[in-house]
């Protein structure tokens, strides 16, 4: 019973922020919202008996992607936008219908499958646990991803260096 | 116990450690004001209060004069008007502040602060903190850590002004260069207790302290000393440049509270250091009398205040450019070149291979 | 609970090794290195010595990185031998043909080379992953180099708008892909494809979802209508030889994960993706060739119609759903678009003087006066990319429809050969305008060597695959009976 309601306060909380961050016309605070969405879905997972997984989320998407974003924010200085709706309101609107259309799907597949295949309780999330796994399934992933992410920075190197030489060409 | 009992318990040590903190922060000041003082041949605050002690001759010896400045600093910074700038999101000018506290006030959660004990038959086990045997504890460490960096820039953003948003942005930058070096050298202790819980850490270091590892002591020391904004590393507030930088608009007990928030992370991250590098709470006799380990970690504590002071009495101010190019070109390549050479030493005398 | 190291076989995933160390060799290599020469050498070499290596491999049925009581992470068998050897021969070819380009318009960089390499690496591994995982990984991994290469020419503001809106919806079709990772393992508590296909019952609403936003993750890959609104704008504004590299290899990529995926891990679902998969290909075949009549810049209209080649390819795909033989008139489709469309961008590429100058349709007047080889080639890839016999492109279209009417996909089959028929004025257009008009262009054609030999290649190929189709389909037939074995195997 506490779980569920420690679930429906988060619930809550998650969708708020979501929206609020939709909402908002003001890019820092729709920032701050998705931090906020962010944080509380941490807590979604420590609920769910995953809390390594928890403290990642935290630390990477809070702590660390999100000061990057705020850093963009403030040094483009584009921080408002006009208008509620933005500028095409009938794309909002075929969006929302989709989102809508998302939603019905979910509330069939909860009404005719009940539950899904996995639950939290059948999962060892231990950090050992994780470590183990990520080391004997997952471990060529695991490598490939450093590749991906050195390649990322490469990008990130040669697109903002020769933007500097490109003034001097 | 049942979760309800340990959710009290927790709420009552929480509570307890974290009022502990909220005032032993304020001496902290009074500590780094007196020793810096001394270190630079002065007097330092000595006008309110003092400790008054029977001394020769039936005169009388007046110990630790200005006892009661933070006291008084206190009541002047409530005091103060607290007034805001013109053209501020006055939503996040006011939420900044608070963000600078409450993760330093998070952190608390998994240090611990003495072995299996009983107080007031309450038997805490396996260690006495907030939140004892949370398998995650470096990792809840490093993540509350890095969302203290909001406070700053949030505070630089909102206060809709120059110098403000240029203290933030160094700071963040600054925060976040760190935090790579500062986590790497922080997974020396954990796969040296083959844990990331910080008990099981301490405990691990019956035997010797992990500040034996000398490059990544001092590379945590380093990091933590740019994480915490200090002398050598605090061009967020370099006064010649910046006046005070991000919080130059905060005024009254706003400004107290990333006051605040800046000394009660220098008693955390003591607290972390002595943790991590220095035994915890251990030291002799701990086991035979386990209170003695508030005070030893006490110690510790105090002593690496001490250090910090020191230091900042000691080096001056680094360039920025200087600053960026340590942490990126120097220090980070150190502290894994360390963690790598850790790991493969670890493996080889698991395979008994080497001793 | 004690490590368990899983059964790993390197040699297996040894072309993904030779091309990712490369990339890494290359990387250290910038340290000491400044001449562009020996990248280009050297990175040519690995890509021919991975295809070696692919090709030795060719008749077997490997798994590597078996994890306790799990499927393996990888495989290899005759099906991604085959798509890899496709996609180290686009590498080959772009190479190639970017010689001469990248020299003269100042983008050759060691970075270049490496990123190519890592993407080479992503797009082979895209075909050999058998856990949804590593298929995401390996998207990344082809997509995140492309991004980059694409705003390569930074000076130039299409090229950096290129590449801005290649990222910003390649991210987002990235993050609906794994959404429908996550929904699938929602409904069957695996990733890995087999495991996948030992749970799944048909009618899952959440596997339903789950395979519709995998669709929508590949479909943006391979650019199909409704996901194709990226391909004119980045195919016009990346440098040429990016857009030959990624017009083969990321759509190849695309559809060698989609296939696997689709075909092994969800043939529970196989009604609807089929019908969802037909659907999108009756769209994507309608508007890329509509659309693609109206252009006017030759990389655009190319766009174009790789998005209406994506649709022929869809309509294999479909009907694999319903029998397997229909992979092999796939795998034949892909050979003989990887050499024509190689082909033709090599003769734009050619004639792209300057940096996105040169381009337009306008500037092939004449083309057959000032450079009749040139023009006899492009005149070979327009009547392929069209369908006209004796090309490679008829004999993929052939086979491709054939296995549309055995799937009893009779009116796909008709809006294919409607919308071919529609291609060839477009294609032919460009062949009507290099022989029927006087040209007063004077800048230089660009056919150094490299360029030569790699239009001869391409040449060759799309001509042998239109002379002896036969043989080739023979051999992508046999590429086909590995993959459904292995499903039975797992």
């Amino acid at each position: 019973m506490g779980n569920s309601f420690v679930f429906m306060l988060l619930a809550v909380i998650a969708v708020g922020s979501a929206i609020g961050m939709l909402v908002s016309r003001d890019a820092v605070h729709s920032a701050l919202f998705l931090v906020l969405n962010f944080i509380t879905i941490a807590v979604f997972y420590v609920v769910l008996n995953a809390p390594f997984l928890a403290m990642v989320q935290v630390t990477v998407y809070a702590g660390a992607i999100m000061v990057l974003f705020m850093f963009v924010i403030m040094l483009l200085g584009a921080e408002r936008l006009r208008g509620m709706w933005g500028d095409r309101p009938s794309e909002l609107v075929f969006a929302a219908f989709l989102g809508f259309l998302l939603v019905v799907t979910f509330l069939i597949a909860l009404v005719m499958e009940g539950k899904t295949a996995v639950s939290a309780n059948m999962i060892d999330s231990s950090p050992v646990a994780l470590g183990l796994r990520l080391f004997e399934g997952y471990v060529f992933p695991f490598e490939v991803v450093g590749i991906l992410l050195l390649s990322a920075m490469v990008g990130v190197v040669i697109l903002t260096i020769s933007n500097k030489r490109g003034k001097n060409v | 116990m049942t979760p309800g009992q340990i959710a009290i318990r927790a709420l009552i040590v929480g509570f307890s450690v974290s009022m502990v903190m909220v005032t032993g922060f304020a001496y902290t000041t009074l500590l780094e004001r007196k020793l810096l003082a001394r270190l630079q041949h002065r007097i330092g605050p000595n006008r309110a209060g003092y400790i008054p002690l029977p001394g020769k001759n039936g005169g009388e010896r007046r110990l630790i004069k200005g006892f009661l400045q933070p006291g008084a600093d206190a009541v002047k910074l409530f005091l103060k008007e607290d007034q805001t700038p013109a053209g501020v999101d006055r939503f996040v000018y006011n939420l900044a502040p608070m963000l600078a506290v409450i993760p330093a006030i998070l952190i608390l959660a998994v240090i611990p602060w003495a072995g299996e004990i009983t107080i007031f038959g309450a038997h805490f086990a396996p260690y006495f903190a907030i939140a004892p045997g949370l398998d995650v504890a470096v990792l809840y460490m490093l993540s509350i850590t890095s969302i203290g960096v909001y406070g700053v820039v949030l505070a630089g953003w909102a206060s809709n002004s120059k110098y403000a948003i240029l203290g933030g942005i160094r700071a963040s930058a600054q925060m976040i260069s760190y935090e790579l070096a500062m986590g790497m050298s922080i997974l020396i202790p954990v796969m040296l207790a083959d844990s990331l819980d910080l008990g099981v850490i301490v405990s691990q270091q019956s035997g010797y302290w992990y500040a034996l590892h000398i490059p990544a002591a001092a590379v945590f020391l380093l990091a933590v000393m740019a994480e915490l904004q200090r002398l050598p590393f605090d061009l967020v507030e370099a006064e010649q440049e910046l006046s005070s930088g991000f919080n130059v608009e905060y005024g009254g007990m706003r400004f107290g509270m990333f006051f605040m928030a800046e000394y009660m992370k220098m008693v955390i991250f003591s607290a972390i250091a002595a943790t991590l590098f220095f035994g915890g709470y251990r030291g002799p006799f701990v086991d035979q009398l386990p209170g003695l380990g508030f005070f030893y970690l006490f110690l510790k504590i105090v002593a690496g205040l001490c250090m910090l002071i020191w230091i900042r009495a000691s080096f001056p101010r680094l360039r920025y450019d200087q600053l960026m190019a340590f942490g990126w070109k120097r220090l980070l390549p150190i502290a894994v070149l360390n963690f790598i050479i850790v790991a493969v030493v670890i493996v080889l005398q698991q395979e008994g291979i080497i001793f | 609970m004690d490590f368990q190291p899983p059964i790993i076989n390197l040699l297996i995933v040894a072309p993904l090794l030779i091309t990712m160390g490369a990339g890494l060799f290359l990387m250290l290599l910038n340290i000491f290195c400044k001449r562009d020469g020996v990248y280009y050498w050297l990175t040519l070499a690995a890509i021919a010595a991975a295809l070696v290596q692919n090709v030795a491999m060719w008749g077997h049925e490997y798994g590597t990185f078996i994890a306790r009581g799990s499927y393996p992470m990888v495989v290899s068998d005759n099906f991604s031998v085959f798509l890899n050897s496709i996609l180290l021969l686009s590498g080959i070819g772009t190479l190639l043909i970017s010689r001469n380009y990248l020299h003269r318009t100042k983008l050759e960089r060691p970075e270049f080379y490496m990123l190519m390499l890592f993407s080479l690496s992503g797009m082979m591994m895209m075909g050999m992953a058998n856990d949804l995982i590593l298929v995401f990984v390996a998207l990344e991994l082809l997509s995140i180099p492309l991004y980059i290469m694409a705003g390569l020419a930074v000076s130039r503001d299409d090229s950096k708008e290129s590449a801005m809106k290649y990222f910003l919806l390649g991210a987002f079709s990235s993050g609906i892909f794994v959404y429908g990772i996550a929904l699938i393992y929602g409904a069957t508590g695996a990733t890995a494809l087999p495991a996948v296909y030992a749970v799944l019952e048909a009618g899952s609403p959440l596997a339903m979802a789950g395979t519709a936003f995998l669709m929508v993750g590949f479909a943006f890959k391979i650019g199909a209508v409704p996901f194709h609104m990226w391909t004119p704008d980045v195919y016009e504004g990346a440098p040429t030889v990016v857009t030959a590299f990624m017009s083969v290899g990321a759509k190849v990529a695309g559809f060698a994960a989609l296939l696997r995926v689709f075909t092994v891990a969800l043939p529970a679902m196989s009604d609807a993706w089929m019908g969802a998969l037909a659907l999108i290909a009756a769209l994507t075949l309608i508007i890329g060739n509509v659309v693609a009549l109206m252009q006017t810049n030759i990389k655009r209209m190319l766009g174009y119609s790789s998005i209406a080649h994506a649709g022929y390819l869809l309509i294999g795909v479909a009907a694999a759903g319903q029998h397997s033989e229909a992979v092999g008139s796939v795998l034949l489709y892909m050979l003989a678009y990887l050499f024509t469309t190689m082909g033709a961008f090599g003769v734009v590429i050619a004639l792209e003087h300057k940096l996105g100058e040169g381009i337009m349709l306008e500037d092939y007047k004449g083309l057959a006066k000032r450079n009749p080889w040139l023009s006899a080639a492009m005149l070979v890839f327009m009547l392929s990319l069209t369908g006209v016999p004796p090309t490679g492109g008829f004999s993929g279209k052939f086979y491709i429809f054939r296995s549309a009417v055995e799937a009893n996909l009779w009116w796909l089959a008709i809006i294919a050969i409607m919308t071919s028929v529609v291609s060839g004025y477009y294609y032919l257009r460009v062949v009507f305008y290099m022989y029927m008009f006087d040209g007063d262009r004077t800048e230089p054609v660009y056919a150094g060597t490299a360029l030569k030999t790699g239009l001869l290649i391409a040449l060759v190929g799309t001509l042998w695959l239109g002379f002896f189709p036969a043989g080739w389909f023979e051999l992508a037939y046999k590429a086909v009976i590995g993959t459904t074995q292995l499903l039975a195997g797992g």
